[in-house]
């Protein structure tokens, strides 16, 4: 058995459980002669096997730059990131690593690179230097996953949005990842298409047991995780279970974020003095809560 | 200024394996000053659609009159439509090119031949509208941005030339929600200030309905539905079978109605929600 497959059997027993990635105090500058940024600054994060976060915060509080340093695509000025205990600066490390943690970007059409649906997703299995039987195993599986095997011969520029977003997920998950990481995966989606992209996101989670990093601008889409982080300014200033998060209205707003809509409507309800939880954040809870007042 | 769409048929790749008809005679009318919201599910041809407004693609068959002229005939130059028809397209990386933030925004403002105190003017105020810190960003690469700044520079560019018709192909994807709004209320207020006519292409349900004036929903190249937005977040089971969907709040209503809680369910937005289950609950208590 390859030594990525050993690890992946391993991951599946447990034995690594624990740690995903740990960011350890990592500051990343993009400064230079003519100007200062600092986009990542002292920031500490954990995030365990298995878990499902949400990162939110506005434009430019350094979402992005810190998805970039989980597989090793930007390194830390200062400080560590490690991806299942290997250190992102270790160079000999770096194709593990980013097997280990693949990405997924907000649009599809810059992720696909060949002209027939199962080549693309063949792409990072035939880079590994895979066997032939071993790659076609993996388009079958991941496509499944995302539920796209009927596509498997047409052309992707042909598909829908939410669909090539799913083919590039797919290409991600055959090359066995143990975390995946969405830098808006939806922002270009009609209604429909984010169902699908959020729906096939929660089922790698929970049925592939994949840990799931995702940032976003759709608060919706943050009610489902295990816990939702938020930035500001390279840091991060807000954490918590979704309904501990989204409980504090007003300080999301003064950073620029938002509630769902249902949640905003709750509150404001009770500063009119409606008897309502703050923790609202579906429209089927808020239909019971008021059903209750009867 | 008025823009009529007459016949319109757009197929890319002619008579080759590739051969799409992305638009499929299409007619429709849009008043000066009027704030339209286009919708419809990826693929359904709302780009295709706006890049005919100004010249950027030529029609397979069909016409486009903005004022009453024919943008499609020979003599009317494509610069001539430009400076009336501003385009904010749906990829940014598509639109900007410069080497700093000023000089993409400068770039429009520049073309219509304003001097440079004129366009300094231009792109401090266009800065300002899409809220990005003039002093602190003017001089950074456009490509050294985050998504959400990238997408304000594109917008700000557009801005600054103060087109007739304004079209914002989702002009807010990537945007933080207190961007989102406030750029979206920034160009409402721009809208009822100088009456330009306003076309937004936009996924979120929740912003076209706070925002237009009448929506056109397209659907597999044809225009589907097109009416006020009241009108056209009724048909839900339409807009699904289509891939869209009607803003949470709607939904919500909509949910309270199958149970047995008789509340209006033409409601877009948290105000006219919160409104009405105020009332509700009073009169339940005074019943
Ligand atoms: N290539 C780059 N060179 C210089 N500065 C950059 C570069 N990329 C991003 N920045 C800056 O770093 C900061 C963080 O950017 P980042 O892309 O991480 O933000 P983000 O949270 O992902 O924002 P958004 O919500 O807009 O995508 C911003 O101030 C941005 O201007
Ligand atoms: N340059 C092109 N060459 C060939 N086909 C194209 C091209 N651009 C778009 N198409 C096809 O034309 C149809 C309409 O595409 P268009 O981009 O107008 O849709 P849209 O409604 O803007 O979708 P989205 O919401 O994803 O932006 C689609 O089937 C698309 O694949
Ligand atoms: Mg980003
Ligand atoms: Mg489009």
């Amino acid at each position: 058995m390859s030594y990525e497959g050993a690890l992946y059997i391993e991951f599946k027993r447990g034995i690594y459980m624990e740690k995903m990635i740990k960011v350890d105090k990592v500051t990343y500058d993009y400064s230079n002669s003519e100007k200062e940024v600092i986009a990542l600054n002292n920031i500490s994060l954990e995030v365990k096997q298995g878990e499902f976060v949400v990162i939110i915060g506005h434009n430019g509080s350094g979402k992005s730059t810190l998805a970039k340093h989980l597989n090793a695509l930007l390194l830390p000025t200062e400080g560590d990131v490690f991806v299942k205990g290997l250190n992102t600066k270790d160079e000999s490390k770096i194709w593990d690593i980013r097997q280990f943690a693949g990405m997924v970007f907000q649009n599809p059409d810059n992720q696909i690179v060949a002209t027939i649906v199962e080549e693309d997703v063949a792409f990072g299995p035939e880079n590994l230097g895979l066997q032939p039987n071993e790659i076609r195993n993996r388009i079958e599986s991941s496509l499944k996953v995302v539920d796209m095997e009927e596509f498997r011969h047409k052309a992707p520029h042909l598909l829908s949005g939410g669909q090539k977003q799913r083919i590039a997920i797919a290409g991600v998950i055959a090359m066995r990842p143990s975390c995946i990481i969405f830098d808006e995966p939806t922002a270009m989606l009609d209604p429909s298409g984010r169902k699908e992209v959020i729906n096939t996101i929660k089922k790698l989670n929970k049925e592939e047991q994949i840990t799931i990093i995702h940032i976003t601008h759709f608060m919706e889409e943050a009610v489902n995780a295990d816990r939702v982080i938020v930035m500001e300014d390279g840091d991060i200033v807000l954490e918590g279970t979704p309904r501990e998060v989204f409980s504090q209205v007003e300080r999301l707003k003064k950073l620029a974020l938002d509630v769902p809509q249902v949640t905003e409507l709750a509150h404001q309800l009770i500063k009119e003095g409606i008897d309502l939880p703050h923790d609202i954040l579906t429209v089927d809870e808020m239909v019971m809560k008021l059903c209750q007042l009867k | 200024m008025s823009i009529k769409i007459e016949n319109l048929t757009h197929i890319y790749n002619p008579s080759s394996p590739f051969e799409t008809t992305a638009l499929d005679n299409i007619s429709f009318e849009v008043t000066e000053g009027e704030f339209i919201g286009l919708i419809g599910h990826t693929g359904s041809g709302k780009s295709t659609l706006i890049q005919h407004l100004n010249g950027l693609l030529k029609p397979t068959k069909g016409k486009i009159l903005i004022n009453q002229v024919d943008i499609t005939s020979k003599d009317v130059k494509l610069q001539d439509i430009r400076k009336n028809v501003g385009l904010v397209f749906q990829y940014p990386e598509h639109q900007l090119f410069e080497e700093t933030v000023y000089k993409d925004i400068a770039f429009g403002p520049a073309n219509l031949g304003l001097n440079e105190e004129e366009i300094k003017a231009r792109v401090v105020e266009a800065m300002d509208l899409v809220r990005l810190p003039f002093q602190e960003l003017r001089d950074r690469s456009p490509f050294e941005l985050s998504g959400g700044q990238r997408r304000r520079v594109a917008i700000a560019g557009v801005l600054a030339m103060k087109p007739n018709i304004l079209i914002l192909d989702e002009p807010t994807a990537g945007l933080d929600p207190k961007g989102r709004d406030e750029i979206l209320e920034q160009i409402k207020s721009l809208h009822q200030q100088v009456q330009n006519t306003v076309i937004l292409v936009s996924h979120s349900m929740e912003d076209i309905a706070k925002l237009v004036d009448r929506i056109i929903v397209m659907h597999k190249g044809k225009v589907s539905l097109i009416g006020k937005p009241t009108q056209v977040f009724k048909e839900v089971e339409v807009l699904e079978s289509i891939g869209l969907g009607i803003p949470q709040i709607t939904y919500l209503m909509k949910m309270l109605k199958e149970n047995n809680i008789k509340l209006r369910e033409d409601i877009l937005t948290i105000e006219e929600a919160k409104a009405e289950i105020i009332n509700w609950i009073r009169g339940n208590k005074n019943a």
